[in-house]
């Protein structure tokens, strides 16, 4: 038998089963559509925090106190060994290390904002001129915290977007004063709305200079410093460098973590690769399911058509010629829903699009051919057995209608 | 050249022994036109169904055109069935989803022949069988006699040397039945070998040759009385 005759003849007889066709190409779509909107969400949210790093810039180290044997994101500490405290001084020292270009020391706490007696529990960070760089924020009205040493204690503050209009619904914030905490504060700044500071939402946030954030939490000890590398190619080098000379400030204990940007990025790559991967896998399930429904539609057909499969032998079919034909529709089927299925997917990612144009949805190309071969295979594998079913009736019988 | 030697043909079904059939000799010669009555259960269809290597039989030999086929795997069988063989049954066996032509086509087409080819012959058996308005009607449209007149047309498609038709009247009206008997005797006088089931006597006695059936054995072989050759 030709190719073409075998597709044609397949093609024929699902066209005549139109139900069972239809069904069976929308439980295969449905897991095609499944697997390429799942990994599309996956990969986005990968593609969406990785992007949100890569905007931090990748000539960031982030020095942590504690030691982790890993480069995780949070250090985990050795049991019933306290870390030194990152301190003020210790940042003054990298401010020393060549290859640095920028420091910015960070305290943050939660404290109660208030202004003519409205007042708001936000985070509040303590730092330097440089966050403003490292964090390559943007102002909204006014200046940032003006350069000068990191102790120097200056009552002046910068307010988020939020921040601002809800403590100053009437009059512009810049110029006027509020307290945080039980100290006042002059707002020289509000912020703008560019910039990242992962973790928090820059709208919601206090910036005051380190060392009156210290004040106010009672604290000698820093959250973390942010160091900005002058060259993106000597990362590793400063990386060392900034644990030296840490560690020569501790006393020859290397009690602290400095991670890369490029180690946080890689960290969340993973993760979130493995979180596409497992929810490849969840919606390979439901073709896996198609498959077996595939196979129980196919049975069904073998039987209805017994006395057709006893006519194909008296015709002179081989037996191979019989497996051919019922495979041959199972195959097209699990085609025609696996194509079905990518239009569908798609169609659904174009729609995510548009309603979360921050979410970067995209199938990842190896999910799209994953679910293809999935489709296909799951209908040669499930439809082999209706097929192979049929070769083997015995003419005679079939003919005689006796199932 | 059809030569059957002592075969039989045994259904095992619980524990009692069928004998369907039981014992045949037989030989029948290019070009006869044969047909086989007896009871139902007589065994007339499975030795329609031996000679047409449809079934095996469980011992005897069959030697056709000079070929002993009891050692032939399943593959060599269809490959014999698809050349030599053409079947009519009695309730037609038509594929419903397809037309009279594709029907009728289907033979070559499982054989592997090229579409004009199959086109041309098509049409030609078609129009023998004066079904040339109806190619492309589906079974459900024709009645009973267009039908069969199709069935014989599949299986005239790929000249096979024997015609095996089981009670290929059975299901039809007087009229039509006729008319698929001529289509059936003006093939066999172009040469082909046919051999009828039937119960009809006046089927049988427009045969030349009657052979009679009785629980798996032939009770009765002989040349039609009064019929030329
Ligand atoms: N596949 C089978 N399994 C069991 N018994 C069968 C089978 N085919 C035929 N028989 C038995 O063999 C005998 C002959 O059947 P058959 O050739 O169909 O008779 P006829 O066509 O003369 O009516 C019957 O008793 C029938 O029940
Ligand atoms: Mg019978």
């Amino acid at each position: 038998m030709r190719a073409s005759d075998l597709l044609h003849l397949a093609a024929e007889s699902l066209f005549r089963a139109r139900l069972r066709s239809v069904m069976m190409l929308i439980a295969m779509s449905i897991g095609v559509a499944a697997v390429v909107v799942l990994t599309s969400l996956g990969e986005g949210a990968r593609r969406y925090v990785t992007g949100e790093f890569q905007a931090l810039g990748t000539d960031l180290l982030i020095v942590l106190p504690g030691r982790s044997e890993t480069t995780g994101v949070q250090p985990g500490l050795f049991a019933g060994e306290t870390p030194r405290d990152l301190t003020l001084d210790d940042a003054r020292a990298l401010l020393r290390v060549p290859g640095i270009e920028r420091i910015a020391p960070l305290v943050v706490g939660s404290a109660p904002v208030s202004s003519a007696g409205l007042t708001r529990e936000v985070p509040v960070i303590g730092s330097t001129a440089d966050f403003y760089y490292v964090r390559k924020l943007s102002m909204g009205q006014g200046r940032f915290l003006p350069p000068g040493e990191l102790d120097r204690d200056m009552a002046v503050c910068v307010l988020g977007t939020k921040v601002a209009s809800e403590l100053f619904p009437q009059r512009p914030a810049v110029g006027s004063s509020v307290r945080i905490g039980d100290r006042r504060f002059r707002v020289i700044g509000v912020l703008g709305e560019s910039g990242r500071a992962v973790g928090f939402d820059l709208q919601e946030l206090v910036i005051i200079p380190v060392s009156s954030a210290q004040q106010i939490f009672n604290t000698e000890s820093l959250f973390r410093i942010l160091v900005q590398a002058s060259d993106h190619d000597a990362i590793p080098r400063t990386r060392l460098t900034v644990l030296e000379t840490i560690k020569s400030r501790h006393q020859g204990e290397e009690d602290v973590t400095v991670i890369t940007q490029d180690a946080v990025l890689a960290t969340f790559n993973r993760i979130f690769t493995a979180l596409t991967l497992t929810l490849a896998g969840i919606a390979s399930i439901s073709l896996a399911v198609a498959g077996i429904l595939i196979m129980n539609v196919m049975l069904v057909a073998v039987s209805q058509r017994t006395a057709e499969v006893g006519l194909l032998k008296a015709l002179g079919a081989r037996g191979r010629q019989i497996t051919a034909l019922f495979l041959a529709e199972a195959v097209l089927l699990s085609v025609a829903g696996a194509l079905a299925g990518l239009v569908v997917g798609y169609a659904a990612n174009a729609l995510i699009g548009r309603l979360y144009p921050v979410l970067p949805v995209g199938a990842p190309a190896w999910a799209v051919v994953l679910a293809l071969v999935i489709a296909v295979a799951s209908g040669v594998v499930f439809g082999l057995m209706p097929a192979r079913r049929a070769a083997k009736l015995d003419p005679v019988v079939a003919l005689a209608g006796r199932r | 050249m059809i030569e059957l030697r002592s075969i039989d043909r045994h259904f095992q079904v619980g524990d009692q022994l069928v004998r369907a059939l039981d014992g045949v000799t037989l030989t029948i010669a290019d070009g006869e036109y044969v047909s086989i009555m007896g009871p139902s259960g007589s065994g007339k269809s499975t030795l329609l169904n031996v000679i047409g290597l449809l079934d095996r039989p469980t011992a005897g030999q069959y030697v056709l055109d000079g070929r002993e086929t009891t050692d032939l795997d399943d593959d060599a069988l269809a490959d014999v069935r698809a050349r030599r063989i053409g079947f009519i049954f009695q309730s037609f066996h038509l594929v419903p989803r397809l037309t009279a032509f594709e029907n009728v086509e289907l033979p070559m087409v499982l054989a592997g022949h090229a579409p004009a080819a199959r086109r041309a012959r098509t049409e030609e058996v078609l129009a023998a069988l004066s079904l040339t308005d109806r190619a492309h009607h589906r079974p459900a449209q024709l009645s009973g006699g267009q039908r069969q007149r199709v069935a014989i047309a599949r299986a005239m498609v790929m000249r096979p040397t024997v015609l095996l038709a089981d009670e290929p009247t059975g299901n039809l009206d007087h009229v039509s039945g006729a008319e698929v008997l001529a289509a059936l005797e003006s093939l066999n006088a172009g040469g082909i070998s046919l051999i009828v089931v039937t119960h009809d006597d006046e089927v049988a006695a427009r045969s030349r040759r009657q052979i009679r059936m009785r629980d798996g054995r032939v009770v009765h072989d002989a040349p039609t009385p009064g019929a030329a050759g």
